[in-house]
């Protein structure tokens, strides 16, 4: 095995891992804290491939703002109600639609459509991975980044009213 | 890959410091450990109330709009390293992404979902 082959499976066992430790932790804070590891281990992995800018968008936004999210989720919510015996109904849909998830990612796997090994594709080494994502972006994919900002926009105007104090 | 191996050292090093500071402490410090000592200390006194209580919703609209801005900055970091291979085009449509944007500040400081009182 590589050296970076190595990388990747200690760092894709450590998301696992702990994304098995979100589930499992019995304290919502402990899982979210198991969950910015997972976070993190897949920046790693990011990293390895050679997506920079994905990677470092993925510590900012999600090891950085999402787990705050999460966390004031946590204080918000009455967490006696999650301390007792663990709701059976709730595990058996999650355990099946966890299954399907797996089983497709398998089926799209084992098509050969996921390239297997790690490694970046040719186009990304050559003048930077952020000014390929730029011109990409900014060029092709030009509706789906201004549709962006309107879901963006959504998302503020929606929290402000969920969010609103009522005086 | 060479380009990490300072981030690899950081890491190692909270890492070590984590792992020696608490076995420091656990060879050191009194072995015994009676229910006082793993009760949740506040200043000295009784805690006031459970630590699990909820929290006012204004801490989570703050959470949720600095995301919102924040996913908006990190669209600009690939857009500024670009920039001049977009000329004009590329500006105006950054000028109409952030100008959706802007519409939504300005709604976020009409209501006044800012302002903390």
């Amino acid at each position: 095995m590589s050296a970076s082959a190595v990388i990747f499976y200690v760092l894709a066992s450590i998301a696992v891992l702990s994304a098995a430790m979100v589930i499992w932790s019995r304290y919502p804070v402990h899982s979210a804290l198991y969950l910015v590891t997972t976070f993190l281990s897949v920046a790693g992995i990011y990293v390895l491939f050679e997506a920079e800018f994905v990677a470092a968008v993925q510590v900012l936004v999600y090891a950085g703002g999402i787990m705050v999210l999460f966390l004031f989720v946590i204080l918000l919510v009455n967490l006696k109600d999650t301390l007792g015996p663990r709701v059976r109904l709730h595990a058996t849909f999650s355990s099946l639609i966890g299954t399907a998830v797996v089983g497709l990612i398998l089926y799209v796997y084992s098509q050969g459509r996921v390239p297997g090994s790690p490694g970046a594709a040719p186009m990304l080494r050559e003048g930077g991975n952020l000014q390929a994502i730029g011109t990409s972006l900014y060029r092709e994919y030009l509706l789906p980044f201004e549709i962006a900002s309107v879901l963006l926009l959504v998302a503020m105007i929606g929290t402000i009213i969920l969010a609103r104090q009522k005086t | 890959m060479i380009d990490y191996i300072p981030i690899g050292l950081q890491m190692l090093a909270a890492a070590a410091l984590a792992a020696g500071l608490m076995g420091l402490s656990t060879l050191l410090g009194r072995p015994a450990r009676s229910r006082t000592d793993l009760s949740p200390y506040e200043c000295g006194v009784d805690p006031f109330e459970p630590a699990g209580k909820r929290y006012t919703v204004r801490f989570y609209m703050v959470a949720m709009l600095f995301i919102l801005f924040d996913i908006e900055a990190a669209f600009l970091y690939p857009w500024a390293t670009v920039f001049r291979d977009l000329g004009l085009p590329g500006f105006l449509e950054m000028a109409v992404f952030i100008g959706v944007l802007l519409i939504g500040f300005v709604y976020c400081w009409r209501r006044g979902a800012l302002d903390w009182d």
